[in-house]
């Protein structure tokens, strides 16, 4: 039974540690790719330059993150098969189809267009061009949507039945498991994350180049994007996220009581807990800080109204109350610095200062990974507030895994983890060092030699040429 | 009736999706093998632009055959992916390093001897993976209750790691060809002697395969030599001569491109023989692809959109490979 156990934690950890990876990748590549349509645009209307000198800076960044969100991605396909091989079987039939959705309808058209969009500028001309890079950016929603409509189905699984096999089988209606309660407000929480995680990697970016040198119309140009984008999207993202929260409450309350730290009912209105240690033994919050009332007055609007604690749910039914306590209060406390990033950045436009305030630049430049920081505790959040299922309520973790013996998991884990830190540690160090430079002025033409802008001759044949 | 009729076609779509996969990858993998043979320098960055542009869409076959397989045939994936478990995780941690060296290795030239031989090293691990799976597949899973029984290595056996070798072997003499089409100069000589080298050694692992397969069990005796099946199946090596023999030919007239398209011809062949030797089942032997099959629901509502999408998939592969025609030139692409 020991053993039994250990293999399902190991193949958890395994999950956990290749999604996080995983997610960091998709996360800048959805916002980038975004990103690099509007700078084509841009650049096609106007004709400015730096337009065609940011796209060509980004594009190089952009071809890495990509890669490695590829190559990361593929492992998370087949994970759930060689894994959760139990939990593929009996949900196959009802997230499989949406899988298979995703791989059609995304990878293909990302993948299809990628090596155009890089490589294909002296190829195809202008226009096609920017419908490669159009493309790219439109696979990217789509891969987004897909995946997103299956973690919430879930979530808040809805739609199927359940025939005699106990296998999860679509109901009459595949519109139903698509839109489940939870996928609208996930989508658009996630997506609006991965475009404000990208708008502070860009602004910290321009805000590195600019307290070097003020005057690189590139650094200048991409800082004000960044910061438009920073003080327009941490407000909505606040709003939707909390949206989002009173959704799950609705249908997931455990998962919220645990990111209270709620383990007492609370009839006549529920406190916010700001910090504190939850002990899930003793049922209780160890030295919290709280204010009264304002924890009903966020998840019912309403200061008096009651809230159940999870006390009033089965023990095996609570997620680790620690993990999701604190993963949910980093992501809303850098949520509140981006906001306030944002706001800074207004006053100092309104100003006239927006390039030359060095603390602006410092704050916004340690800001710069703030986004990948909060992407990864909300999902965290989510996620490990999911368990202790892997379809909510209807099929436990504990009965999803594959009959693997716990030496087979802990090797891949071990492998996995090597693998990772070594190969995407080498490649985050190399988008640091494509970061670090700053962008150059006075071209405005894209590259004649697309080559080096995406990596395909090598770097002494294209150096000095590029800018 | 109609729900037989989905399962077959999924069987074949999902079939497909494996066949564009191991072509289409497989030339990919091909050169990451070949690549430490290559001279350091022109010929090496000849034969990574020839597949920069394209070798992302390659790989998402397998991400369809994976996934298509998880949507249509879940029993199948939840036995197939368990039994073969070191090899999945090794196969995927190869295309790891097998992908990331496709930029790293022009992001840092210091190091790129070292991306270099992660490339190679990733690709062969990816083949030897695939073809071991292959192999384990072939002589069959020990299935119980619906669920993988085995123990971890079970898959390992000498048929098995013949499998192995065929298909590096297989995906080297692959991308020879690519290379002898897209590439010129030193670059191309040197894949013209690799294709000499390396064709028939596929051809001697194909028949060394083919020869082993009858005698792992009698069932896929019978499916190849009953009477009158037979007349059949005896087809299918008839052909493999045929394209053999054009395919030597075409490299002692020294073609470019038609030692690829026979090499292609040759593995479309062996993929046939396959079916042969498995169909009707998914895990042969003990699953079907009608005890694997999701529900009628699922697989109508998958082939809704696979109807129209995998054709456009298609198109846009095919204007990619396209933009891309014609030689990879020296100096990158103009």
């Amino acid at each position: 039974m020991f053993e039994h156990l250990d293999a399902v934690i190991l193949a958890r950890v395994q999950f956990a540690f290749t999604v996080s990876f995983h997610f960091v990748f998709p996360a800048f590549s959805i916002g980038l790719a975004s990103y690099l349509m509007v700078l084509e645009a841009l650049w096609l209307r106007t004709g400015r330059g730096v337009y065609a000198n940011l796209f060509r800076y980004w594009l190089k960044i952009f071809a890495v993150v990509f890669g490695m969100g590829v190559v990361s991605g593929v492992v998370m396909s087949y994970q759930f098969g060689t894994n959760w091989s139990v939990f593929s079987e009996k949900a196959g039939p009802v997230i499989g189809p949406l899988m298979a959705y995703e791989v059609m309808t995304a990878f293909f058209l990302e993948a299809g267009f990628l090596g155009v969009m890089l490589f294909g500028m002296n190829k195809v001309g202008k226009g096609l061009h920017f419908l490669a890079t159009c493309m790219v950016a439109l696979g990217t929603m789509i891969s987004a949507t897909w995946i997103l409509a299956v973690n919430s189905w879930m979530q808040t699984p809805a739609g199927h039945l359940i025939n005699e096999q106990g296998q999860f089988v679509p109901g009459p209606s595949w519109w139903a498991i698509v839109f489940t309660a939870s996928f609208p407000y996930r989508l658009v929480h996630t997506v609006i994350a991965a475009y404000l995680t990208t708008a502070l990697a860009v602004g910290g970016v321009g805000a590195w180049h600019l307290l070097r040198d003020r005057a690189n119309p590139g650094a200048r140009k991409m800082f004000s994007m960044a910061m438009w984008m920073a003080a327009v999207v941490a407000p909505i993202q606040i709003f939707v996220g909390d949206a989002h929260g009173l959704n799950t409450l609705e249908h997931q309350p455990a998962k919220i009581l645990a990111v209270e730290g709620h383990y007492e009912p609370s009839p006549d209105g529920a406190s916010l807990i700001l910090f504190g240690i939850p002990d899930s033994e003793a049922r209780r919050v160890d030295y919290a800080i709280e204010v009264p009332k304002l924890g009903s007055l966020i998840l019912k609007h309403d200061p008096n109204a009651a809230l159940p604690g999870l006390n009033d749910f089965p023990r095996e039914d609570w997620p680790p109350v620690g993990i999701v306590f604190w993963s949910f209060r980093i992501m809303v406390g850098l949520g509140f610095a981006m906001l306030g990033l944002g706001l800074w950045s207004l006053w100092a436009r309104w100003r006239g200062i927006l390039y030359d305030w060095c603390w602006l630049h410092r704050a916004a430049l340690v800001m710069g990974p703030s986004g990948f920081v909060a992407v990864i505790a909300g999902w965290i959040t989510t996620e490990v507030g999911r368990q202790p299922f892997t379809v909510y309520g209807l099929m436990r973790t504990a009965e999803s895994h594959s009959p693997l013996a716990a030496p087979a998991v802990a090797a891949s884990l071990i492998a996995f983890v090597v693998v990772y830190f070594f190969a995407f540690g080498a490649g985050i160090y190399y988008l640091l060092r494509l970061m670090a430079k700053p962008p150059q002025p006075g071209e405005t033409q894209p590259p004649s030699r697309p080559q080096r802008a995406a990596g395909i001759t090598p770097a002494a044949s294209g150096a000095g040429t590029e800018y | 009736m109609e729900s037989i009729d989905l399962t077959v076609v999924w069987a074949l779509i999902i079939g497909f999706a494996v066949f564009a996969y191991v072509v289409m990858d497989g030339f990919d993998l091909g050169i990451g093998i070949l690549f430490p043979t290559l001279k350091v320098g022109e010929e090496r960055d000849q034969a990574m632009n020839s597949i920069a542009p394209v070798w992302d869409g390659n790989e998402t076959w397998l991400v369809l055959g994976g996934g298509g397989l998880f949507a249509a045939f879940p029993l199948a994936y939840a036995i197939i992916l368990p039994a073969t478990y070191p090899l999945m995780i090794a196969m995927l941690l190869g295309l790891i390093f097998r992908g990331v060296a496709f930029e790293f290795r022009w992001r840092d030239p210091r190091h790129r001897a070292f991306w270099d031989l992660a490339f190679t090293g990733g690709s062969v691990v990816a083949a030897l993976s695939q073809g071991i799976a292959l192999g384990a597949i072939l002589q069959g899973i020990r299935v119980e209750n619906g669920a993988y029984a085995g123990g971890w290595l079970d898959w390992l056996s000498p048929f098995s790691l013949l499998t192995g070798i065929a298909l590096l072997t297989g995906y080297a003499a692959l991308g020879a060809a690519w290379l002898n089409w897209k590439t010129e100069g030193g670059a191309q000589s040197h894949a013209r002697r690799m294709v000499h080298l390396l064709a028939p050694a596929m051809i001697a692992m194909l028949i060394a395969v083919s020869a082993a397969t009858p005698f792992l069990n009698y069932d896929y005796w019978r499916r190849w030599f009953d009477f009158p099946g037979v007349l059949l199946t005896a087809q299918v090596p008839l052909l493999v001569a045929i394209c053999a023999l054009v395919l030597f030919r075409s490299l002692i007239a020294g073609a470019e491109r038609l030692p690829f398209l026979m090499l292609l011809a040759l593995f479309l062949l062996c993929f046939i023989g396959l079916g042969i030797s498995i169909f009707p089942y998914v895990v042969p032997r003990s699953v079907t692809i009608w005890d694997a099959a999701a529900p009628l629901r699922s697989q109508s509502f998958m082939l809704a959109g696979a109807m129209f999408i995998i054709p456009i998939i298609l198109i846009y592969t095919g204007w990619a490979y396209w933009v891309f025609r014609g030689k990879v030139g020296t100096h990158g692409y103009h």
